[in-house]
């Protein structure tokens, strides 16, 4: 059983709904980068979504597009968004980490030589925005190194790749709550519930729904038929100008412990 | 020499050309995209489309456009005869018109009413508000705000058409930063709305689409050099941004081993310096906006910022048919500096009284110097592919000219 299966076991064990935050690895402080993933598990998270920046986000909102345009600026690639995470395995064994990104950071990496570093380093999973379905052989060496491919799931997702979705989903499904970019739009609960509800009784893996929630009211409406929120923008935004590890982790807290009062509230 | 045996056969049925292409997207484009390729698929055989496309072509556009003997630039070159396919002369001044009048009106077809589009010189975007205009549509264009500053006459024109124009500030606020926006906004808005990408990239259908639109370039082309000289070109050249003008003059001729085919690609200060915008000449193959191609980047995977004299070819990616041709060893792939398009450009303006798109300026220098390599009756055609009025700001700046 993967970290990233055995975490989804014990959340539905203890009747709860996982809380994954996304940050850009990088941002706000290359220098404390590592902290920041401990103070997102201090804060309540079950599972992290590390960010690769790249220079051409085409489906981030403006918010995570300019946390990546500052970690690029800083000179942070692929190289250290591993590192990190080798570090954070140090002190932390349990917390799934998910890397999540655009292809062609790994393509110039090297799709083997990236298995190999990311398995080491003790990452589990990845999230690569720009490669649906048709296009995931490229990823093969990854899944044979052991990691784990989250795909996404949109709302214009036709009901036979659907299908073809549920059955290939490992790890978990990512639901994108919305047509539109990250950290965009307007949630419409009751359409996302009845999707949801589907793809849950279908799928292969656990659902968790990311794109437009930014705080406990909007966490608690999904909470409520999802087994994972994912929350990326607002908590960035929230992020941004922090320099030191202190007010990273004070501002972490401040934004995360209310959302997950209120999932474990229900 | 090659070893495909029939070019026409690309891309297969998921839009790979060999192992560039594809549909890099997120999940939710798969959708529209899907939509697109279908309703693409259908029109392309519809003999009413076909029927509608070629009278917008001949009445509005209007084609045919004529293959010039440019004898006196011929002759001060002192080698082959040089050959002009004058897409220049067409409505709106550049190839980008044959695209934006087909995919206008599979948008009209599919019932799309708002249209947007990405620009970098701007050609792109008045030819988008131009059909918008023309079929009653509503038009929004990205434009990076580094374009806008370099464009000013085409952003008016766009607006005088009554399109909106948006300015990008991400990243490096050029035409790959606006590509991006516009696919946000069509991500947001798929119900209404309809992309038209301005050049051979993107995620499939596009390559295929825009390469179908612009290939009336290339059939006129193989058809006129019969009928006027009786014989093909001994070699042909085109500029190579995204690569559009250049595919749609090349693919008529992709199955004709004998004729040789010459991409232009920006090499800016030089391929040296690395402010040039060579992705073929200078790149690797890795996945940018939707497809697998050559693309300019770091060893961290970053696109990197271009540089090019001509907005429209100061793009770090390449349309993916290109990188399979020079990877099949069809087309050869060169680069030509900003000072060497600027002296084809003077040379063109005052031997044939013809102001070249700087663009286009950069297929004369290479045509020029295929010219110089083949003895006086060889025939060299170079797509012209666009007029040069939009650049006469950019020229007069830097040649240190106040109008």
């Amino acid at each position: 059983m993967s970290r990233i299966d055995r975490r989804f076991a014990a959340l539905k064990a203890a009747k709860r709904t996982g809380l994954i935050p996304f940050v850009t690895a990088g941002d706000p402080s290359p220098d404390h980068a590592v902290a920041l993933m401990h103070a997102l598990v201090d804060a309540g998270a079950d599972l992290i979504e590390l960010g690769v920046p790249f220079s051409d986000p085409m489906a981030d909102g403006p918010v995570i597009q300019h946390a990546s345009e500052r970690s690029i600026a800083k000179g942070i690639g692929l190289a250290h968004v591993l590192h990190w995470v080798g570090e954070f395995r140090t002190r932390d064994t349990d917390t799934p980490v998910v890397l999540m990104g655009y292809l062609n950071p790994i393509e110039i990496h090297g799709y083997a030589r990236f298995a190999k570093e990311a398995v080491e380093a003790g990452v589990d999973g990845v999230l690569v925005v720009d490669c649906p379905l048709e296009e995931a052989a490229v990823l093969k060496p990854l899944i044979d190194a052991g990691l784990q491919q989250i795909r996404l799931a949109a709302p214009t997702t036709a009901p036979e790749r659907l299908a073809q979705l549920c059955e290939a989903a490992t790890g978990f499904l990512y639901y994108v709550s919305f047509a539109g970019i990250t950290g965009a739009g307007h949630l419409s609960t009751d359409d996302i519930a009845v999707r949801v509800a589907d793809i849950r009784a279908r799928a292969k893996a656990p659902v968790a729904v990311g794109f437009g929630i930014r705080d406990p009211a909007s966490a608690k409406a999904i909470a409520g038929f999802a087994d994972a929120v994912v929350i990326g923008s607002a908590l960035v935004e929230k992020l941004d100008g922090a320099s030191d590890a202190a007010t990273i982790a004070e501002r972490v807290s401040a934004f995360l412990a209310p959302i997950r009062a209120a999932l474990d509230e229900r | 020499m090659s070893k495909i045996a029939d070019f026409n056969a690309y891309p297969d049925a998921h839009g790979r050309f060999g192992e560039y292409g594809g549909s890099y997207v997120a999940e939710t484009l798969m959708a529209p995209l899907a939509e697109l390729a279908e309703a693409y698929e259908r029109l392309r055989h519809d003999p009413e489309f076909i029927a509608e496309l070629d009278r917008d072509l001949k009445y509005y556009v209007g084609r045919p456009s004529p293959i010039y003997h440019a004898e006196r630039l011929s002759q001060h070159v002192g080698g082959a005869r040089i050959l002009l396919k004058r897409e220049d002369l067409n409505h709106t001044g550049a190839h980008k018109i044959n695209n934006t009048v087909g995919q206008g009106l599979v948008a009209k077809r599919m019932g799309k009413p708002r249209i947007i589009a990405e620009t970098g010189a701007g050609q792109h975007g008045v030819a988008s508000a131009t059909v918008a205009a023309r079929l009653g549509l509503k038009c929004v264009v990205y434009m990076g705000e580094t374009d806008i500053e370099r464009q000013k006459i085409n952003v008016f024109r766009m607006k005088l058409l009554g399109a909106e124009v948006i300015p990008v500030t991400s990243g490096s606020r050029t035409l790959k930063d606006a590509l991006n926006e516009a696919m946000r906004d069509w991500v947001t808005n798929v119900a209404d709305t309809f992309y038209i990408i301005g050049t051979v990239a993107g995620p499939h259908p596009y390559p295929m689409m825009v390469r179908d639109f612009n290939a009336i370039v290339g059939r006129e082309a193989r058809e006129q050099m019969l009928e006027q000289y009786g014989r093909l070109p001994d070699a042909m050249t085109a500029c190579v941004g995204g690569g559009s003008n250049a595919i749609g003059l090349f693919h008529a001729f992709l199955n004709d081993a004998d004729v040789r085919i010459v991409g232009a690609e920006a090499a800016g200060e030089s391929i040296a310096s690395g402010h040039h915008a060579a992705s073929l000449v200078a790149g690797r193959p890795g996945v940018l906006h939707g497809n697998r191609t050559y693309v300019l980047c770091d060893d961290n995977g970053q696109i990197t910022e271009t540089h090019s004299v001509s907005a429209g070819l100061d793009y770090p990616g390449v349309g993916p048919e290109h990188a399979f041709l020079k990877d099949a060893g069809r087309a050869e792939y060169v680069g030509v500096t900003d000072d060497e398009a600027m002296e084809a450009f003077h040379l063109l303006a005052r031997t044939e009284g013809i102001l070249a798109a700087l663009e286009s300026a950069h297929a004369v220098a290479q045509a020029i110097k295929l010219a110089r390599e083949y003895p006086k009756d060889a025939l060299i055609l170079c797509n012209l592919s666009g007029r040069g009025d939009k650049d006469v700001q950019t020229i007069a700046e830097r040649e240190g000219v106040t109008i």
